[in-house]
């Protein structure tokens, strides 16, 4: 009697569900349809075909960007850590002004000046945009690093510090480990940002997807088309870094 | 163990841990207890006795030696103790085996295999060697406590310092706990130990100090501060907590 009014009730709730979720699913779709209507747009789909190569290109082009970036950004991010670290009050306050200065202004200003004001002779825009998003990124690296290292308990440092370690033992074998599980996530956080992140360097002609997206925009005078794959082409990307994350710290999360 | 302690003085900032600490005694000693309320100074003289941090003032002697003010002749002393907190004695990211053979490698010299031999008769002993492959957060508390033990006994201590090894288990596991200190201190280990364990400390103390804030209030050996405490507040502390 109890174990059918159990599966009735799990049967009702799931019916629920699926009313909920094919009423919501009918609502976005009906929103976009007059979205769309509302302009009286022609699909074609044949001229986002036709342009596949530029737009593939410029999709590759935001992968490569975003890892060098991250390779560069955690380079950066610890030896911003370090420096705030290191005990040198010149450089404390250094390090603790660039974090400061990158977080507070906006990642386009900062493209900007980097491009016309920094490098304004360099003729080599993909580096610029490289170095620009790889400053940014490493000030917030810096932030989750720091983070990591304050997470690692006083009682561990003590248990360390009882089991007979030295200092650079200690950072070895208990801080840097520990800190490590802590920060993963965080690192696979700014990947997801630096991807996204990277699509403002259109607006220094680097032809990364974006860029590239827009080109056919223009070039087949308002093909919308191209947004909705720049939206899937993003999502691709940042979705499984985004799982990645989940990942990482639910299995960190239990051990400490 | 001889331990002699002269007007010790500690601080963090304001705050005064211990006051002018003096003690020393004629018969030997074996299990040194220490009780008394919470903030009364139990830890931070542990810490002191072991090496952990230096006083802000007054000198500490053990076994005629006397410690070293500065963290590199402390760090010297501090690898001949062993030391158990109340928890979180574990590094989390390594398995039971794993923390007792890498202090063993590392600090004390060591090969691999001679660690790893030391490390399993240990967890053998105490009836740790099936769970040496878990991870400290696969073990129950009393587990993790005696395994945290057989690392602090595994170099062969001078010292054995206990800070509340039980306040953090529930009565069972604290019982598994306790018996291992025993029978540790009846094999000749040295211990200096702080507790709540009013009924261990009384067994087990050839000598008590009742410590509050930040001064010995009483002292005496054997079970001489139980039976017949002189201090108004060592009789109110006792009465409290022999209540339950
Ligand atoms: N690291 C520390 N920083 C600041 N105050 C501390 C620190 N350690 C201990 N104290 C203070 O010193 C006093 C004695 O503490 P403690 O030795 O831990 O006492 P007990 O172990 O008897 O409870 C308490 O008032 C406590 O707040
Ligand atoms: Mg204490």
């Amino acid at each position: 009697m109890s174990l059918r009014a159990a599966s009735n009730s799990s049967k009702t709730r799931w019916f629920l569900n699926v009313a909920a979720a094919l009423l919501l699913l009918a609502a976005v779709v009906a929103f976009f349809w007059f979205a769309f209507t509302s302009l009286s747009y022609t699909w074609n789909w044949e001229r986002l075909w036709d342009y596949r190569k530029p737009l593939f290109r410029g999709w590759l082009f935001t992968i490569f960007i975003s890892t060098v970036a991250l390779v560069a950004s955690v380079a950066l991010g610890i030896l911003l850590v370090l420096g705030q670290r290191s005990g040198i009050l010149a450089l404390i306050g250094l390090c603790r002004g660039y974090v400061e200065l990158i977080r507070g202004t906006p990642l386009l200003v900062q493209i900007l000046i980097m491009n016309y004001v920094i490098f304004a002779e360099s003729r080599n825009s993909t580096l610029v945009g490289i170095i620009a998003l790889s400053c940014f990124s490493a000030a917030y690296l810096a932030e989750i690093f720091r983070g990591g290292i304050d997470s690692v308990a006083r009682t561990q440092i003590d248990a360390a510090r009882a089991v007979g370690f030295t200092g650079p033992q200690i950072y070895r074998f208990v801080i840097f480990p520990q800190a490590m599980r802590r920060v993963l996530p965080g690192i696979a956080g700014e990947l997801v940002n630096l991807i996204k992140n990277s699509s403002l360097l259109m607006v220094i002609s680097i032809g990364e997807f974006t860029k590239e997206t827009y080109d056919f925009f223009s070039s087949t005078y308002k093909g919308f088309e191209g947004f909705i794959l720049l939206g899937f082409g993003y999502l691709l990307l940042t979705l499984p870094v985004t799982y990645l994350t989940y990942y990482l710290e639910k299995k960190f999360r239990y051990e400490s | 163990m001889k331990v002699e302690l002269s007007d010790i003085i500690r601080r963090y900032g304001e705050a005064q841990a211990l006051r002018g600490v003096t003690f020393s005694h004629a018969a030997e000693i074996r299990a040194l207890v220490l009780i008394g309320p919470s903030g009364g100074g139990k830890s931070t003289l542990l810490r002191l006795l072991g090496g952990l941090e230096a006083p802000d003032g007054g000198t500490v002697r053990v076994n005629g030696r006397e410690l070293p003010a500065h963290e590199h002749g402390l760090h010297a002393y501090r690898r001949m103790n062993g030391f158990l907190f109340q928890s979180f004695n574990l590094f989390p990211h390594y398995s039971a085996l794993r923390n007792i053979t890498l202090p063993l490698e590392v600090v004390h010299g060591m090969t691999p295999e001679e660690a790893q031999e030391k490390a399993e008769s240990g967890l053998r002993r105490f009836g740790l060697y099936e769970h040496r492959e878990k991870r400290p957060f696969e073990l129950s508390g009393g587990q993790q406590q005696r395994v945290g033990l057989v690392r602090a006994i595994s170099s062969k201590p001078a010292l054995l310092l206990l800070d509340e090894p039980t306040s953090a288990l529930d009565p069972e596991m604290t019982a598994e706990v306790l018996d291992v200190i025993k029978e540790l201190n009846e094999e000749g280990q040295d211990i200096i130990l702080s507790t709540h364990e009013m009924g261990f400390a009384r067994a087990v103390a050839d000598h008590v100090l009742f410590l509050a804030e930040g001064k010995i209030v009483e002292q005496a050996p054997g079970s001489g501060v139980f039976d017949n405490p002189q201090s108004e507040q060592a009789q109110r502390f006792l009465s409290r907590v022999m209540q339950y």
